[in-house]
């Protein structure tokens, strides 16, 4: 089957219930996505489809459209940083990192559909879990982003596939 | 992007090892680190070979500068606050900084000049600052001497900033990239006098990380990451009963699933099925039909096991942790004793990168690629899970997804390299799944705490009994670490002295403990024991001033007249909070303190309560650390802490049923989220003097804080949390 990643279409070949996350991992070996729960829980395996965040642990490879556009976090920034990396690079927002790949995902999806996110927004939207505990700064990371993209008049499309 | 260490894959261990000592290159193939180029992609490869100028130091030809981080980094920050203590007395360039992290094979072939490399209890900094600061300190000197040499001037004419060296009376001026391999023959210097840190430039700073770039990118690779060519997927399931064995299992029910090519025994109580990825093996071993023998346990529960502690909370006991004057005859005296019983449940570490290791297995030696934080001992498990001698093993540490203290165990390197010695030359990545690392946790114990205590007419605190009914950690990892005492870690933060200090002065006092050892794996937990002798003290504490009807703050002021460091983080804490002043209508507020890990710490909560609903606004932690090496790491420690520490009391428990941990995922074992995150201030204040911990004490100041704040919000004394279990309105 084929699938569209990062601006690339791939072939593979795998059982179609195998989630996209261990396609993403294991097929495709890139392991910037990572598992946490494989429930749909944590959030650590968030990709965008057509720039919105999805879960990737528990959705069938077969569930996703060739004409679908995946993007990893290795495809969020490629020619140079999205904002929201800037930012959580600027604020060093990463703890142990393991969840930040999902935390960004999240974080650049939800800035793509509501540009201006007030707290209550950010606190309703974000569900990633962070066992480091790094919520303060991914709020002020957010809203640190949102400025910066108004400033720029940019949506945050810098993406891969945008 | 981060490189692994793979170089070592087609040699044989052993080589390797004679390679690194004193004058090793850093890029001359089989015995480069486990290596990182934060913010710079450049050159590794094909460099010139650049010697060691000490053990703790590499000067690049280009003056990149590479410190050697023997502690271990799980997100806590302590690579890059290592690496400023490093890095302050060379007087290099921090811009130039990058890090790679020691082998304990290497340690151990060099006879520990790294030292222990364990990493817990708070400890990667104030366990190692001093040799570190000496480490950067030889390293300048023999830098210096090297350029003094060249020029034929007395070193002491020479001085240096940011790796430039100067010769005063000339101007002459050369790099530490340009002397490095000449500074690697100077004989270290015999004394070393450290800079004051009132002089310190790099630490107490607040730097960035090191290691960020790779982290908000994706390019880290964590064990679960790692991949070496030929590499097959090993997922394993233990009894889920702890204690049990495992009875039989039909591996042909599985053997033509896709992807499957073995299923393996390991050890008595646990088997894995070995796949070529990941979701394959995990279907399979899903799909494999398993018998267990359950043994004794398996009709064990939460209410049993609490049965079991209470009956401890009146038993007789000689295990006494601090005692003054005679607390049982004040009280037996006293006209009204103030009495309450507290406990506190299991917890799982739940890091998110669940358990893994990758191994490699061969007749000649044994090398893993994984995440611990006891190198030493994750060398010793495999050396011994391989039979093979440790000589020629080797641990490539990997930076971690989180750990909490359960990479102080060493189950999953055992098993990983148990099933690599069944695939001899296979590269073997083993990795638990999410339900897995809930069910063979090694718990936060379980402890209940009877609180006792009288006062006289004045509401003064006459007498106070904490009687400690629980399961000892060390029972289970180091029997003989218990003593007369009984645990010693049960009384952590009610010590006579020491890191774990009580911070009040009470006429008659009595701690002790009476153990009580489920079948469940006990393990050290962030924290540890503080968090909860912290919450039982502290809102009995608090219970004491209010039945006394006074302020909580000056109820605690005449106990701690002679604990002023405790009462100084408390007043700060208090004072950032507003204590003095009336809270915005509906907003109460709770403190608590306590010393723990050599810091002092405090915390001042503001809640409200609103139809049975809780909201934490804010919290305002105050913590003395002694000295602060990374102000900015340590505002990230304390809000994390607090992450950590606020799960317990709001909703994450474990519970056991049938013998076995009730929840097996995120869903059950309800961890705090954003939305629940308060606003959190951080005032440290180091005073100087000692070296205290930032990663574990205010953990525990968190939970007793808001409990404090619940109770001056709705009258309702929550002694048995996680709160979720209690209607609030
Ligand atoms: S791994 Fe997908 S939500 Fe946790
Ligand atoms: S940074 Fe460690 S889990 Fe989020």
């Amino acid at each position: 089957m084929k699938l569209n990643i990062n601006g690339e279409t791939k072939e593979v070949e795998v059982e179609a219930d195998t989630p996209l996350l261990w396609v993403i991992r294991e097929q495709l070996g890139m392991t910037g996505t990572k598992y946490g729960c494989g429930m749909s829980i944590c959030g650590a395996c968030t990709v965008h489809i057509d720039g919105v965040a999805q879960r990737s642990c528990v959705l069938p490879v077969s569930a996703v459209r060739e004409d679908q556009k995946i993007t990893t976090i290795e495809g969020l920034g490629v020619q140079q940083f999205h904002p929201v990396q800037e930012v959580w690079a600027e604020l060093d927002v990463p703890q142990c990192g393991y969840c930040q790949s999902g935390m960004i995902m999240a974080a650049s999806s939800l800035l793509a559909r509501n540009a201006n996110p007030s707290d209550e927004d950010i606190r309703r939207e974000i569900t990633n879990i962070c066992r480091c505990g790094t919520y303060p700064r991914v709020i002020e990371g957010i809203k640190t982003a949102a400025k910066r993209l108004a400033a720029a008049g940019d949506q945050g499309g810098r993406d891969a596939n945008a | 992007m981060q490189t692994p260490d793979t170089d070592t894959l087609e040699q044989p261990v052993n080589p390797s090892r004679r390679s690194f000592l004193k004058g090793s290159s850093i890029a001359a193939g089989a015995f480069v680190f486990g290596f990182s180029f934060p913010f710079a992609k450049s050159a590794l490869a094909g460099e010139a070979a650049a010697p060691e100028v000490n053990a703790w130091v590499v000067v690049q030809p280009d003056d990149t500068v590479l410190i050697r981080i023997a502690r271990i980094e799980m997100g806590q920050g302590s690579l890059t606050g290592l690496a400023q203590l490093v890095a302050e007395e060379l007087e290099c360039d921090w811009d130039k900084v990058h890090f790679e992290l020691v082998k304990p094979g290497a340690n151990q072939a060099r006879d520990n000049v790294w030292k222990s490399q364990a990493t817990g209890g708070s400890t990667a900094i104030r366990g190692s600052h001093e040799y570190l600061r000496q480490g950067g300190a030889a390293a300048r000197h023999m830098l210096v001497a090297a350029a003094a040499n060249q020029w034929q001037v007395p070193a002491s004419e020479c001085q240096v900033d940011k790796g430039v060296i100067t010769h005063k009376p000339t101007g002459k001026t050369t790099t530490y990239g340009a002397v490095a391999t000449a500074a690697n023959d100077i004989t270290p210097p015999e004394k070393i006098t450290l800079k004051d840190p009132s002089e310190w430039k790099i630490a107490g700073k607040a730097v960035k990380r090191l290691d960020t770039k790779e982290k908000v990118d994706g390019s880290m690779i964590y064990t679960t990451d790692f991949t070496l060519p030929g590499m097959l997927i090993a997922v394993p399931k233990a009894c889920p009963v702890h204690g049990g064995t495992l009875k039989s299992f039909d591996a042909k029910a599985v053997q033509d699933m896709p992807g499957v090519k073995h299923v393996v025994q390991l050890d008595d109580n646990a088997v894995a099925v070995v796949a070529d990825t990941f979701w394959r093996a995990k279907k399979a071993l899903d799909a494999l039909p398993i018998e267990w023998n359950l043994g004794p346990n398996a009709s064990v529960s939460s209410a049993s096991i609490a049965e079991k502690l209470r009956e401890g909370l009146s038993a007789t006991t000689d295990y006494v942790g601090n005692k003054v004057g005679d607390a049982p005859s004040a009280l037996a005296k006293a006209e009204k004793v103030i009495e309450a019983d507290y406990s506190y449940p299991y917890q799982n570490h739940a890091p998110m990168e669940t358990m893994s290791a990758v191994v490699r297995w061969r007749k000649n030696g044994c090398e893993m690629w994984g995440a611990t934080q006891v190198p030493e001992s994750a060398l010793a498990a495999l050396a011994e899970a391989a039979e093979l001698p440790q000589e020629v093993c080797e641990v490539h540490t990997m930076r971690i997804g989180g750990s909490f203290g359960r990479r102080l165990a060493t189950d999953y390197v055992r098993q990983a390299a148990l099933v690599a010695k069944a695939f001899p030359d296979t590269p073997i990545k083993l990795l638990w799944t999410r339900e897995e690392d809930m069910l063979q946790g090694h718990f936060h114990p379980v402890t209940q705490c009877r609180m006792r205590a009288s006062m006289d007419a004045n509401g003064e605190l006459q007498a106070l009994h904490m009687r400690i009914a629980g399961q000892s950690i060390l029972a289970h990892v180091n029997p003989k670490g218990i003593g007369e005492k009984g645990d010693p870690v049960m009384y952590q933060g009610l010590d006579p002295e020491g890191d774990m200090a009580i911070g009040y002065s009470v006429p008659n006092l009595l701690v002790d403990q009476v153990m009580v050892n489920p079948h469940i794996r006990p393990g050290f937990w962030r924290g540890v024991n503080l968090n909860q002798n912290a919450l039982y003290l502290e809102c009995f504490i608090d219970e004491l001033a209010h039945a006394a009807g006074q302020d909580p703050l000056a109820f605690r002021r005449k106990l701690m007249a002679k604990h002023p460091k405790h009462l100084a983080v408390l007043e700060a804490a208090a004072k950032g909070i507003g204590w003095d002043k009336k809270p915005a209508q509906g907003i109460h507020r709770g403190i608590a303190q306590v010393k723990g890990f050599g810091s002092y710490v405090a915390a001042a909560a503001e809640v409200s309560v609103t139809d049975g609903k809780l909201k934490i606004h804010r919290i305002v932690a105050a913590t003395d650390p002694g000295y602060a090496i990374n102000p900015q790491q340590i505002e990230a420690q304390v809000a994390g802490s607090f992450v950590y520490g606020l799960s317990p009391m709001l909703s994450s428990e474990c519970t056991v049923k049938d013998g076995r941990i009730e929840q097996e995922n995120f869903h059950t074992y309800q961890v705090m989220q954003l939305r629940d995150m308060p606003e959190v201030e951080v005032i440290t204040m180091p005073s100087g003097g000692f070296w205290g911990g930032v990663g574990e004490p205010t953990i525990a100041v968190a939970a007793p804080a808001v409990l404090n704040a619940i109770f001056a919000a709705t009258g309702k004394r929550i002694r048995n949390i996680p709160i979720k279990n209690t209607d609030l309105s």
